[in-house]
């Protein structure tokens, strides 16, 4: 096998191996949910499907195809199929630049368990990761409901004032470890700061993190921020009138959104695959601890949704502009200020 | 008509005299007036009205409430509530089937707290009829009364919550509920639509056992109201989604004919417990909670606390429980009331007795009127007969309704997630609004 070749190969088992974990992921992430709301509701959740539901997923996946495709009569019918794809994708490609793990050896070819590593990898993040929206919008916007074009336009606007607040967290973040490369701004990390923190930007930067936070629950439209569906008052919003698999690809997208987010907070708050104290971990250890931290944040999402009530979209909006744009202005200028004394 | 018996309504001399206004006011909401925007359809920005049909099948409308909404974006610019998708014509059910079979039919009224309606129809029976329950029937009455309101005022603290979002505060209540339905199971025989109290007093005594399950769980329950509280009372986004929205002054509310807990958040201390007693409830130590501006949490916290009197009275009410054991639980008239089957197998004159209560049971020429305060405000009952088996009228002042009414004149200019807001702090239920 030529170096050639064997690079191919590394790269298709790597890009096999995230996707396959990136879906299987989400799908768990159902069955977490499920089981997790269930414990806080005195409840038992599924248990029926498999040892203890593990296969509810399955069910679920089997049930969507099997169910009718309803197209409401009036709905623009392309749009209306593009849209669950639009939502779905580009969650799911985003996660191709997130750095999983460290380095290792397969087939004689050092690679590190990430599918690819780009020098501007935080920028296509953002890029890749605020196309989602658009899927949103038009999924609401096409469906020709009310209910949907409402859940669509608060969706828009949601997103416009919630990623600002996202990117500049991602600025202040890119400014203390000056680059874009998220494999940069891990190694960044490694190491103690004063002495016996691990080295992770969320003790350099703690505001930015609080924010960019709050932010991911906003950009992936969970709760406590799910103006876009908002059961109670829109019905269903934007996906109220899809059905079967383009039903499934917006939860999807939503749950791979969810795990893209969870571990790009990682990657950037919380050193990414570096385990605190033991710089040269094997890289099996490295994606272990980076799954812990993650599944921790995906744990947040799950805990937050079923706890807090819903903001009203008004307060969203100044929450936003009024809050937190002002607040991550004021930490990039702290940041900025402080690298250039 | 004419009546041999004065109009008993509970006298009016009882009334402190400026509980009950009989002012109104002009408000300035008026249907089917134009909105801002059709006015100025001249103008070259001029944006177009959203027409909303919200419900009847709807997860918020709390039932089959159909609002008719005109939005200006998210703004609510007019709503029309749109009643009736429950009808059953209950009230005219009664006149075919008699005082006595009518008492099912109450249960399914307001139907998170049937043994509340129950109550109140009984009482106007008696009313009518001029007949004195005993004491330990009141007192019977009385717990199974307040454990309707704590029942109640759970489903309305579940909807509220899952309707602003806050999904694990319904489990949390409706395990409560469902404790309570256990022990309703165990003491009228029914978890819901119980049935269990008659013309006359109740149908059976309260089990020993059951009545000390009742206070254990009683004990129980005032740390479960301090758990909902942390979840919410203190909860930022629950305080900005209830403060300030859905105000109602006291004038709004006599206008608008609100009672119960609403009228009481806007800072009316009118309780019909207080004011004007029933049962027995002049005996019992309570306090009446009062808000102060009149708007949804004020609506949530006076719920919250009324709760906690409500487990006081429960509490009340075993003692004297205790203490009356072996008293009557149902009055020995035969005129109203069954003889035991016992008896009926003994003797003929009860057999007679039995019959003629179920095919021919007569009250006295005459209407009578009783309101009690039930969890959503004053819960009356209009009975009016001719002296014959069969009921000359059957009316029912549902608190719903009115509060059903009011949403207009709340919602107007709100935003459209306001609405949930408003329609759970109202607190109705379909199955009373419409009958």
């Amino acid at each position: 096998m030529s170096d050639a070749q064997a690079q191919l190969l590394v790269m298709f088992i790597k890009a096999a191996a995230i996707y396959g974990g990136l879906l299987g992921c989400a799908a768990l992430m159902t069955l977490a949910e499920r089981k997790f709301s269930a414990w806080m509701q005195y409840r038992i959740g599924p248990n029926r499907v498999g040892p203890w539901g593990l296969l509810q997923p399955l069910a679920d996946g089997v049930k969507f195809i099997f169910k009718e495709e309803v197209t409401p009569d009036g709905a623009s019918p392309w749009i209306f199929r593009l849209a669950p794809l639009m939502a779905a994708v580009p969650a799911m490609l985003t996660v191709a630049v997130v750095p999983i793990g460290g380095e290792f050896q397969l087939f004689g070819v050092t690679t590190q368990l990430s599918i690819t590593n780009l020098d501007i990898g935080a920028l296509y993040v953002l890029a890749i990761g605020g196309l989602g929206v658009y899927g949103v919008i038009l999924g609401g916007w096409a469906s020709n409901s009310k209910y949907s074009l409402l859940g669509g336009l608060r969706a828009s606007a949601q997103m416009i004032s919630y990623e600002l607040a996202l990117i500049l967290g991602i600025l202040s973040i890119v400014a203390i470890s000056g680059s874009l490369d998220l494999l940069q701004i891990v190694e960044g990390q490694k190491g103690t700061f004063l002495g016996f923190l691990p080295d992770w930007n969320l003790f350099k930067q703690p505001l930015a993190f609080v924010l960019f936070v709050v932010a991911t629950f906003a950009e992936t439209n969970r709760h406590p921020f799910d103006f876009a569906e908002c059961e109670p008052e829109l019905v269903g919003g934007f996906h109220t009138e899809y059905s079967s698999m383009k039903f499934a690809l917006f939860f999807l997208g939503e749950y791979c959104a969810m795990i893209v987010m969870a571990c790009l907070t990682v990657t950037l708050f919380l050193g990414g695959h570096a385990v605190p104290y033991w710089a040269d971990a094997p890289w099996w250890i490295e994606a272990g601890a980076f799954s812990a931290k993650a599944g921790f944040f995906l744990f947040l999402f799950i805990w937050v949704r079923w706890t807090l009530p819903r903001f009203r979209f008004d307060q969203l909006m100044h929450l936003g502009w009024k809050v937190f744009l002002p607040l991550s202005l004021f930490n990039l200028f702290v940041t900025g200020a402080v690298i250039s004394l | 008509m004419t009546d041999t018996r004065p109009f008993e309504t509970q006298s009016a001399e009882t009334q402190p005299a400026e509980a009950r206004p009989v002012e109104t006011q002009v408000f300035e909401y008026t249907p089917g007036a134009p909105t801002e925007l059709e006015l100025d359809a001249d103008d070259p920005l001029h944006g177009e009205i959203l027409k909303l049909n919200m419900g009847p099948q709807h997860p918020a409308t709390h039932g089959v409430l159909r609002l008719k909404i005109e939005l200006d974006g998210e703004t609510i610019r007019d709503c029309y509530p749109d009643v009736g998708y429950l009808h059953r014509g209950k009230e005219k059910t009664c006149e075919s089937l008699g005082w006595r079979k009518f008492f099912p039919h109450t249960d399914r009224m307001d139907y998170v707290q049937p043994l509340m309606n129950n109550c109140a129809y009984a009482m106007a029976l008696e009313n009518l009829a001029g007949v004195e329950v005993p004491g330990r029937a009141q007192e019977l009455r009385v717990l199974l009364m307040e454990l309707s309101r704590i029942m109640a005022h759970l489903i309305y603290l579940g909807t509220t919550a899952i309707d602003l979002g806050a999904v694990t505060m319904f489990f949390f209540t409706f395990t409560e509920r469902e404790k309570i339905y256990t022990l309703l199971d165990a003491y009228t025989g029914h978890r819901m639509n119980n049935t269990y109290v008659r013309l006359g007093g109740v149908y059976a005594d309260v089990d020993e056992d059951v009545a000390r399950e009742i206070r254990a769980w009683i004990d129980t329950f005032p740390a479960k109201i301090d758990e909902f509280e942390q979840m919410l009372t203190g909860n930022r986004i629950w305080y900005d989604r209830n403060k300030d929205v859905g105000i109602l002054t006291t004038e709004e509310c006599q206008a608008w004919s609100l009672t119960g807990p609403i009228l009481r958040a806007s800072g009316s201390e009118w309780d019909q417990r207080k004011a004007l007693p029933y049962s027995g409830y002049e005996e019992y130590e309570f306090d009446v909670p009062v808000g102060t501006i009149g708007d949804s949490y004020d609506r949530y916290l006076v719920r919250i606390e009324e709760m906690r009197q409500s487990v006081n009275i429960c509490r009340q009410a075993l003692d004297r429980l205790g203490k009356s054991r072996g008293g009557d639980y149902l009055l020995e008239d035969r005129r109203y009331v069954l003889p035991p089957k016992q008896r009926v197998h003994e003797s003929m004159e009860e057999l007679i007795f039995q019959f003629k209560v179920v095919t021919d049971m007569r009250l006295p020429k005459g209407e009578a009127y009783t309101g009690i305060e039930s969890s959503k405000g004053e819960l009356g009952f209009f009975v009016a007969s001719d002296g014959t088996s069969e009921p000359l009228r059957c009316h029912v002042r549902a608190p719903g309704l009115m509060n059903v009414q009011v949403i207009p004149l709340l919602a107007k200019g709100r935003l459209l997630s306001d609405m949930m807001a408003i329609i759970g702090s109202l607190d109705f239920v379909m199955g009373e609004v419409d009958r």
